[in-house]
């Protein structure tokens, strides 16, 4: 098991090359949801060690709404994505066609539709990812925490510790006209998975 | 008033002037506050295992429900404080993503985390005076080393005194 994941600039290359379609594919499945044209870029994608992932978001008091899933199939891991709150109540006005700020507090419908979202990102990239490497991948029903980011993210930390020193993350901006949506997502993969698409990729070295 | 001292997720903080002694961001992790009534000697820790076994890198030993407990006890004794007067107050191990189906093979780890903390409490002979655990929700832990006063804030605002 490769423990520390250096990658070098070919694979990181192909990662984010997966991850750009894979956003591709996000984007015209949420612009047909939300009815706007919505545009994804993924300004940083990198391993980084399990340590340092609180730290990225600064204040662990921050508040979040957090949707998590599991990986199942040729690859296993678990997915966290991470919508700042202001992101993700824009998200959820912009779903349900409120104007952009009127929400303070998600209600259920709220939150289902961010799981819906949630199901929609991950499940583009999953399909890219079949489609550079032909790994059959899965993902479970989405579950949605809304706290103070240390709270929501802890968890993760706590499961890495034990498999893996490292996750990697992907920064995903979501523009749709009129506001910007950030959006963060943390695949934490099982032992052997990370090598396993690495090779499918055929940049394994 | 003193400038709270944020006490990092898998670290601990031993102090022996009056201090505010701060968890933040509580998840599945428990923060543990020990002080000796009346001394001002305490310490904290903000704890991510329960034990070296669960933990690939073994290195930081702080981040250990067992470790961290005694390095803080220890420490506390070499300030002055006498051992059978330290008690402990926790906080946290919350399951933040309830299942809907719940899997019945994976042990939830905040409770794992509250298990540990308890029994290590419990082999050094520290009552726990209170406690704020498990729940659905987030906590920052807020500890006046002075007074042993602890304050659990949501993040909905609502603070619980222990």
């Amino acid at each position: 098991m490769v423990n520390r994941i250096a990658l070098s600039k070919f694979q990181l290359d192909a990662l984010v090359e997966v991850g750009n379609i894979g956003m591709g594919h996000a984007a015209t499945s949420l612009s047909k949801m939300l009815t706007r044209k919505v545009q994804m870029t993924v300004p940083y994608i990198n391993f980084l060690p399990v340590e340092r992932l609180t730290e990225m978001f600064g204040n662990v008091e921050a508040l979040v709404a957090g949707v998590y899933l599991e990986i199942s199939g040729d690859a296993r891991g678990k997915v966290l994505l991470l919508f700042p709150r202001d992101s993700a109540l824009a998200l959820a006005d912009i779903i349900m066609n409120r104007e952009v700020g009127s929400t303070t507090i998600l209600s259920q419908i709220d939150q289902s539709a961010l799981m819906e979202i949630g199901n929609i990102l991950i499940g583009s990239y999953l399909t890219a990812l079949n489609d550079f490497t032909g790994l059959k991948l899965r993902q479970s029903v989405p579950k949605l925490a809304f706290d103070m980011i240390g709270a929501v993210m802890d968890f993760l930390i706590i499961e890495i510790s034990s498999v893996a020193e490292e996750a990697l993350v992907i920064e995903t901006q979501l523009t749709e006209p009129t506001n910007r949506i950030k959006g963060y997502v943390i695949f934490l993969f099982d032992p052997g998975s990370p090598e396993l698409i690495l090779k499918a990729l055929g940049v394994d070295k | 008033m003193q400038e709270p001292i944020t006490v990092r997720i898998a670290t601990l903080k031993v102090v022996s002037e009056p201090s505010v002694l701060v968890c933040r961001g509580l998840g599945s992790c428990v923060g543990v506050a020990l002080y000796e009534k009346g001394s001002g000697i305490a310490g904290m820790a903000h704890i991510l295992l329960p034990s070296e076994e669960f933990s690939l890198k073994k290195d930081m030993p702080e981040k250990f429900a067992d470790k961290a407990i005694e390095m803080i006890v220890e420490q506390m004794v070499e300030m002055g404080a006498i051992k059978s007067r330290i008690v402990a107050k926790i906080a946290g191990g919350a399951k933040m993503f309830i299942s809907v189906a719940p899997s019945a093979d994976r042990v939830h780890v905040g409770e794992r985390n509250v298990h540990a903390v308890k029994a290590k409490l419990k082999d050094l002979n520290v009552p726990i005076l209170a406690e704020d655990i498990g729940g659905t929700r987030g906590r920052t832990m807020e500890f006046d080393t002075k007074t042993g006063r602890v304050k659990i804030h949501l993040a909905d605002k609502t603070v619980r005194i222990l």
